[in-house]
């Protein structure tokens, strides 16, 4: 028997992933959880029907997602990140020695067991000392915070199901709040090929400017996410993405990383000009 | 064959109808969706194909006999009702039928002055006078409250007779009068109790919820399930209890209503009833968490005040409806109606209402933590960025009226259109109000006053939408000769 995972990523396109085996398989009180192994991508992570992250090509998101604002402001200190209870995004962060702590805030206590104890190369970091993990709805966590963070990471699930209250206006603006006069707001930006995406990332892109005064998008080329053609979103005070990098102090720490570079960071704002149109 | 409420014999009736594939030479005209192909698209084939006429398996809503009789018998037992009625054309159809089941031309009935324009409407059909009795008022909230028990019996022994009293079980805000009492010093005088239970499905099935009406033996009650019981909108059900006449009520109803029900409204009924009847406790309990969450959370944010049960004050807040969300915004210096706007402006988020004080969400079986999450964070962003001082917001909302004639007499009598500033000291013709809540500012047969007059060109001004007029922009008014 063969045996595929396969993902609607629109009503017309599937795309499809052969599978030793599944995992693990459970419902939480917000979505199914599923993990196979696969030949090509290693272990995938699958939330609802979509894929979060395969051990193949994880590190392009979580490297892009990270090192960006890392490399703008090497200052960084404080860290909230929302989502991302796969552990990917604390494992780039907890490289860097600036950074004296992370709040991680994810919804589904399911989805950090499960990736803790099936994906303990992407999770491992969670339980660095550094991080905190609350489980809760992000929504709600960073209502209650001002003025303490220097970044905030939003490692968000498409804008349908649990993930959708972060991509409304009135979190947007409580990040606003929430960071400090430097802060620096990246998020998952969607896609800017097929509509359904395109929307979520137009959308987005209206609500973040109307707050912060520098809004830029860059992109990441993700093969298995839908199009393979990914958007981050990078909202600040203070920082613009391209001006304020500092290379020479990134590249003297001597991370190793495999996407990104900092050239790459300054190529990956050039968009294509039918994205510049989208985003207006 | 004896039924319980684990069957749904409408619902069943049409499952079995739509196996036998009939082939339809009656109407309707699409013929399961056949006939409207992008209909069919937008609603989904198993809806259309269920869109069908009175017949002989699927009984007949005028004259209910076999499935829809059945369905009606399980509805009054979940309600503890001695009969109940499916309504399609609303609750405000079953609002009028109450009326004009126990009133006549002339006739005298008891009611507070917040009802809802359904009761009124039912007077300028049938004739019927009104007797209002001013509802108790919460000057800081500017909200209307429940009756008064004194005020009934003064009421009723100062009109000895009048026919019934109507009382709101809830108001729109949430709040109950004694039902109990009220009930008692009616029948002692030989009056119908009529209660609008428009917001008040869940009553009959949540723990710790205030009185039902059928429970301390009211007459009637007209209950909206579409409102928080989870069946479709605009169906409705009107319950009797023993001291009715089921067969004359059911040919009140027939004066006005379709000999084409809709049997998707009434299967919804069937539907919603038996889910209910099984589950209403644990859907309740979790309602009325999600509404005691949303309000503990909107307190702290400081400015706004999430009313609930510290009203109550043993008579005209006899109790408090716990799932409603009633929030006060005065102090954060925006009319409710404005935090009304921004929420469906700003934020994409609907609520029920927003007056000249609070505003209204509704938590009912659909909604989850996630949703109730957002409206407060969008609520906290509201006060952070929007929030002025509260000088000059208009703090009353209640306005005693003057009633001159009865409505139907204003209504139907010779009136004239003038500029509505033009319009004090004259006799109101028609309804001026805000909707929602849709409680007259000005209904038929009341005098126009400088403080109604006020009260209806600040609403204007603060973007409330205003109604009830035959001038569709409320800037004439019809008054009489």
């Amino acid at each position: 028997m063969e045996l595929w995972y396969t993902e609607e990523q629109t009503n017309n396109v599937r795309f499809s992933i052969r599978c030793d085996k599944q995992i693990y398989a459970a419902e939480s009180d917000y979505q199914r959880i599923e993990i196979f192994s696969t030949p090509e991508f290693g272990k995938i992570l699958i939330l609802d029907d979509r894929i979060m992250l395969t051990e193949k090509d994880e590190f392009i998101y979580h490297e892009m997602i990270t090192h960006i604002p890392l490399s703008v402001n090497p200052n960084i200190k404080n860290v909230l990140v929302i989502g991302a209870g796969d552990g990917g995004v604390t494992a780039e962060l907890t490289k860097y020695d600036n950074i004296e702590h992370i709040d991680l805030v994810e919804i589904d206590k399911m989805v950090v067991d499960a990736c803790l104890e099936y994906l303990p190369d992407v999770s491992g970091k969670l339980l660095d000392k550094k991080v905190t993990i609350h489980i809760d709805d992000g929504l709600r966590y960073v209502r209650s915070c001002e003025n303490q963070y220097d970044l905030i990471i939003v490692d968000s699930t498409d804008p349908v199901g649990p993930g959708e209250g972060l991509f409304t206006k009135e979190f947007y603006g409580n990040c606003y709040k929430a960071l400090n006069e430097s802060g620096i707001l990246v998020n998952q930006h969607e896609s800017p090929y097929y509509s359904v995406y395109a929307r979520a990332m137009r959308l987005a892109h209206k609500k973040i400017a109307d707050f912060f005064p520098i809004v830029r998008v860059y992109q990441a080329h993700i093969p298995t996410y839908p199009s393979g053609h990914w958007l981050f979103g990078f909202a600040s005070k203070k920082f613009d993405p391209i001006k304020d990098l500092d290379a020479d102090a990134w590249n003297k720490r001597g991370l190793k990383t495999r996407y990104y570079n900092t050239e790459l960071h300054k190529g990956s704002f050039a968009l294509p000009n039918y994205v510049l149109e989208a985003l207006g | 064959m004896s039924l319980s409420q684990n069957d749904a014999p409408l619902y069943e009736a049409l499952l079995e109808y739509k196996e036998n594939r009939i082939v339809s030479f009656d109407v309707p005209g699409h013929k399961q969706g056949k006939g409207n192909s992008e209909l069919t698209n937008f609603l989904g084939k198993q809806c259309m194909s269920v869109d069908v006429n009175s017949m002989k398996p699927l009984d007949n809503l005028c004259h209910p006999v076999s499935v829809i009789k059945e369905a009606q018998e399980l509805a009054a037992e979940a309600f503890g009702a001695a009969h109940a009625f499916f309504m399609v054309n609303g609750t405000s159809s079953a609002v009028q039928a109450m009326v004009m089941s126990v009133c006549k031309r002339g006739e005298k009935i008891i009611m507070p002055r917040n009802v809802h324009r359904s009761s009124i409407n039912a007077l300028i059909v049938c004739g019927a006078v009104p007797v209002y009795v001013d509802p108790g008022l919460n000057t800081q909230l500017g909200i209307p409250l429940g009756m008064a028990v004194e005020d009934v019996q003064r009421a009723i022994d100062e009109n000895p007779d009048a026919k019934a009293v109507i009382v709101n079980n809830p108001t729109y805000y949430g709040v109950c009068s004694n039902l109990r009492e009220i009930v008692k010093i009616a029948h002692k005088a030989g009056m119908k109790v009529l209660v609008d239970e428009a917001h008040g499905t869940h009553f009959y099935f949540g723990d710790y919820m205030p009185l039902a009406a059928m429970r301390v033996g009211a007459d009637m009650s007209a209950v909206s399930m579409h409102k928080t019981g989870g069946s479709l909108t605009q169906s409705s059900l009107l319950l009797l209890g023993e001291s009715m006449n089921a067969g004359y009520v059911r040919q009140i109803i027939n004066l006005t209503q379709t000999t084409s029900g809709s049997y998707l409204l009434t299967s919804s009924l069937d539907i919603s009833r038996r889910n209910l009847a099984l589950n209403g406790k644990r859907i309740f309990e979790n309602v009325t968490m999600l509404a005691n969450y949303g309000r503990s959370e909107v307190n702290k944010l400081g400015g706004y005040y999430a009313f609930s049960r510290e009203l109550i004050n043993g008579d005209t807040v006899f109790d408090f409806d716990p799932t409603k969300l009633s929030i006060h915004t005065r102090d954060i210096g925006l009319a409710g109606i404005e935090v009304y706007d921004l929420l469906r402006d700003k934020y994409e988020i609907q609520i029920e209402f927003g007056d000249i004080g609070n505003i209204l969400a509704i938590i009912s079986v659909g909604d989850r933590i996630l949703e109730v999450e957002r409206l407060v964070a969008a609520l906290s962003e509201i006060k952070r960025l929007y929030s002025k001082t509260s000088a000059g917001l208009l703090d009353h909302e209640y306005i005693k009226p003057i009633v001159v004639c009865s409505p139907q007499d204003a209504f139907y009598n010779e009136k004239i259109q003038l500029p509505i500033e033009e319009t004090v000291g004259k006799v109101c013709a028609e309804f001026v109000m805000c909707y929602p809540p849709g409680i007259p500012i000005l209904a038929p047969g009341e005098l126009v006053t400088k403080d109604s007059l006020d009260y209806i060109l600040y609403a204007k001004k603060k973007g409330a939408t205003l109604l009830g007029t035959e001038d569709m922009n409320t800037e004439k008014l019809n008054v009489l000769k």
